[in-house]
């Protein structure tokens, strides 16, 4: 377990830049007094999937615009594929943008709407049909070239926009929020399948989204951005487990801010106090150096907290009285309340502790800290 | 005081807002039924209600050769003003949406203006202008007056149009690749046809129905149709212009049913909340 939290080495800074399909350097976007985008430095990895994560208005939108071309930025440089782009204009950019409102052109068909980047491109007729056909295959629309898009669902006009997109194989294919005027079953299924466009294209992709669900099951990286700036770059896993402060822990996942604690050592623990009479025990990490008397935020997942068992034994127990249960299927989210601790959520798997203990009654709750997320007070 | 049931109070309500509705239809096309009702009189005199059915008034009115060339001049003076103006009024509201540059609000004050100026100003204008020039007989001065007439309307039309295209669609054209040219050629000037025809058929039928502003720049040659039927009852009092006004108000139905059917004047006429 602690191997886990062993802190990961840096990546190595590339050698050679063109390993990377996009990079931006300390790039900045300001409207007005506005600054939507702050400082961002950023290398896309080629052929990788990276999210780029926040709530809204925190520069998701603005900085796909930054690198498609249309936005120019404040300050800084974007090169993609190796090449300084700042100063070129989005139609030499090649690019592929999937717009929120998927952008199709309504005086065209699907076929029409398919073929234009390639006709933009000079493609001779005959190639044209084949590889539109290709594209129209693979995002499951064959046959239906001939249709007005006015005439087709939202999941189509949805694909029709990646079709559109991936035909032209861009560099990088830009996803704004792809998914999100879609119903929750399509957009569970347009995920998978965007798994699976990705898995045989092999396109460098960069998804925008505020639903952290999907970053997490989309992306082999992900950019959490809060107000125009990036407030930690990492896989989904480690995102989960390491959140690098308390915007990401709060913003990825449900999770338990306990309120500040004052930090002592003992042996090869840690102890917090929490309250006069709370106080909860952690292993040391090699990663956390805590002063003693200092202050420090705990963020705890709701799976990491149990409910004790009779023995009475066992570390970290503290005595709750439960406020709700949310029934969800395979678990339950209860909600407990503790003096001094406020409330604290738990994730227990089924549903028969909503009989058990009714709102209301008392219980002992265990609160694991080994993969808590610990931020020292500055 | 007076209780009534509700259902019958709500009956009553609609029944006085279609009272009121066919009361203002009434009112507004009265004028229209009386010309038109007049037009079949067979009597020598412009009476109201007519004592007959005759077409002998349209007879006289599409062989009358003042009418007959006043018309042809109609549609000369109306093809070049209105697509002249469509010219000009597509290129002003393309600028004036897409462009910040000083003098752009003044600019839109200014195409707004002659909806407000009075077309006798107007008229008079040109016609002083004209003769200061010397260039006071002939269409072109004819010409010149309409586009400045109906400019308003069709760059109105145009900037309705441009500001109803969803701006991501040429933002998706330049991302596939096509420099701005072809976002205009492929993308946008496509998605502007409609206002475009829309904005040219209701600049045709204002040019060809246009009267006061037309009474000062035209003569005997290029006089256009209000401008004949004018001179024609300052001589004659038969229904004669009731017959021409009648195939007018037929004609200019027509033209805006069509262009309402095919290009939605709702359309040109208001921004669409998209
Ligand atoms: N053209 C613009 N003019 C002025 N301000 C803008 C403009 N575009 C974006 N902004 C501002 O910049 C900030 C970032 O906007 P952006 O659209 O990038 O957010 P976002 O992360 O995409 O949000 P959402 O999830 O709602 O789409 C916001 O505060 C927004 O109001
Ligand atoms: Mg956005």
């Amino acid at each position: 377990m602690r191997t886990d939290n062993e802190a990961a080495p840096p990546p190595p800074p590339a050698a050679d830049p063109a390993a990377n399909a996009v990079e931006l350097v300390g790039v900045s976007k300001n409207f007005g007094a506005v600054a939507a985008v702050h400082t961002v430095t950023l290398a896309i990895r080629q052929g990788e999937v990276l999210t780029l994560l926040g709530p809204s208005g925190c520069g998701k939108t603005t900085l796909l615009n930054i690198i498609a071309g249309f936005e120019e930025p404040t300050r800084g440089r974007i090169q993609i594929d190796g090449r300084d782009v700042t100063l070129t204009p989005p139609h030499l950019r090649d690019t592929g943008m999937v717009f929120q409102n998927y952008a199709l052109f309504p005086h065209m068909n699907v076929f029409e709407n398919v073929a234009f980047g390639l006709s933009m491109r000079r493609m001779p007729k005959a190639r044209i049909a084949i590889e539109v056909s290709r594209a129209l295959e693979m995002v499951k629309l064959e046959g239906l070239g001939g249709r007005r898009v006015r005439q087709l669902s939202g999941g189509q006009q949805q694909r029709v926009a990646l079709a559109r997109a991936i035909v032209i194989q861009p560099k990088v294919l830009l996803l704004d929020e792809p998914l999100s005027a879609l119903d929750k079953n399509l957009r569970g299924q347009m995920q998978i399948e965007l798994k699976e466009l990705h898995d045989r294209t092999g396109l460098t992709t960069v998804f925008v989204t505020h639903d952290q669900g999907e970053a997490l099951s989309l992306s082999d990286r992900i950019v959490v951005l809060n107000r125009g700036e990036i407030q930690q770059i990492a896989a989904p896993l480690e995102l989960y487990r390491r959140p690098a402060n308390g915007f990401v822990a709060s913003f990825i996942g449900d999770i338990n801010h306990l309120p500040p604690a004052e930090c002592h050592r003992y042996g090869s623990d840690i102890l917090f106090r929490l309250t006069p009479a709370i106080e909860l025990a952690m292993p040391a990490r090699a990663d956390l150096a805590l002063r003693d008397d200092q202050k420090a935020h705990i963020f705890v997942r709701p799976e990491h907290l149990r409910i004790a068992d009779e023995t009475g034994e066992g570390r970290n127990r503290v005595l709750c009285q439960v406020v709700t249960h949310v029934y969800q299927g395979t678990h339950t989210l209860t909600r407990v309340e503790a003096v001094g601790l406020g409330l604290l959520q738990l994730r227990i798997p089924g549903g028969e502790i909503i009989e058990r203990t009714p709102p209301g009654s008392r219980i002992v709750v265990t609160i694991n800290l080994d993969e808590a997320t610990v931020l020292a007070e500055a | 005081m007076l209780r009534l049931e509700p259902r019958f109070a709500a009956r009553a309500r609609s029944g006085l807002f279609w009272f009121t509705v066919v009361l203002i239809l009434l009112f507004m096309t009265i004028p229209a039924v009386v010309v038109i009702a007049t037009s079949f009189s067979p009597s020598e005199l412009v009476t109201f209600p007519p004592a007959g059915l005759s077409l002998k008034w349209y007879v006289r009115a599409v062989t009358y050769p003042d009418f007959q060339n006043a018309f042809i001049n109609g549609l000369i003076v109306t093809s070049f003003a209105s697509t002249l103006a469509l010219i000009t009024g597509s290129a002003v509201a393309y600028l004036i949406d897409r462009y910040a540059f000083p003098g752009r609000a003044a600019l839109e004050a200014v195409l707004s203006s002659p909806l407000i100026v009075p077309h006798f100003t107007t008229g008079l204008g040109f016609l002083m202008l004209g003769v200061a020039l010397g260039i006071n007989q002939g269409y072109a001065i004819v010409i010149v007056t309409h586009v400045l007439l109906v400019l308003p309307f069709v760059t109105r039309s145009v900037y309705v149009s441009l500001r109803n295209i969803d701006p991501h669609l040429e933002r998706a054209a330049a991302n596939l690749g096509a420099s701005p040219g072809r976002v205009l050629t492929r993308i946008t000037v496509p998605l502007l046809l409609p206002g475009m025809a829309g904005g040219w058929l209701v600049a045709a039928v204002l040019s060809l129905t246009e009267f006061t502003a037309s009474l000062y720049v035209t003569d005997a040659g290029t006089q256009t149709l209000p401008v004949a039927m004018y001179t024609y009852i300052r001589e004659y009092s038969d229904p004669t212009i009731a017959a021409i006004s009648a195939i007018l108000i037929l004609a200019t139905t027509l033209v805006m049913f069509i262009a309402d059917q095919i290009f939605g004047l709702g359309r040109i006429l208001s921004i669409d909340a998209h």
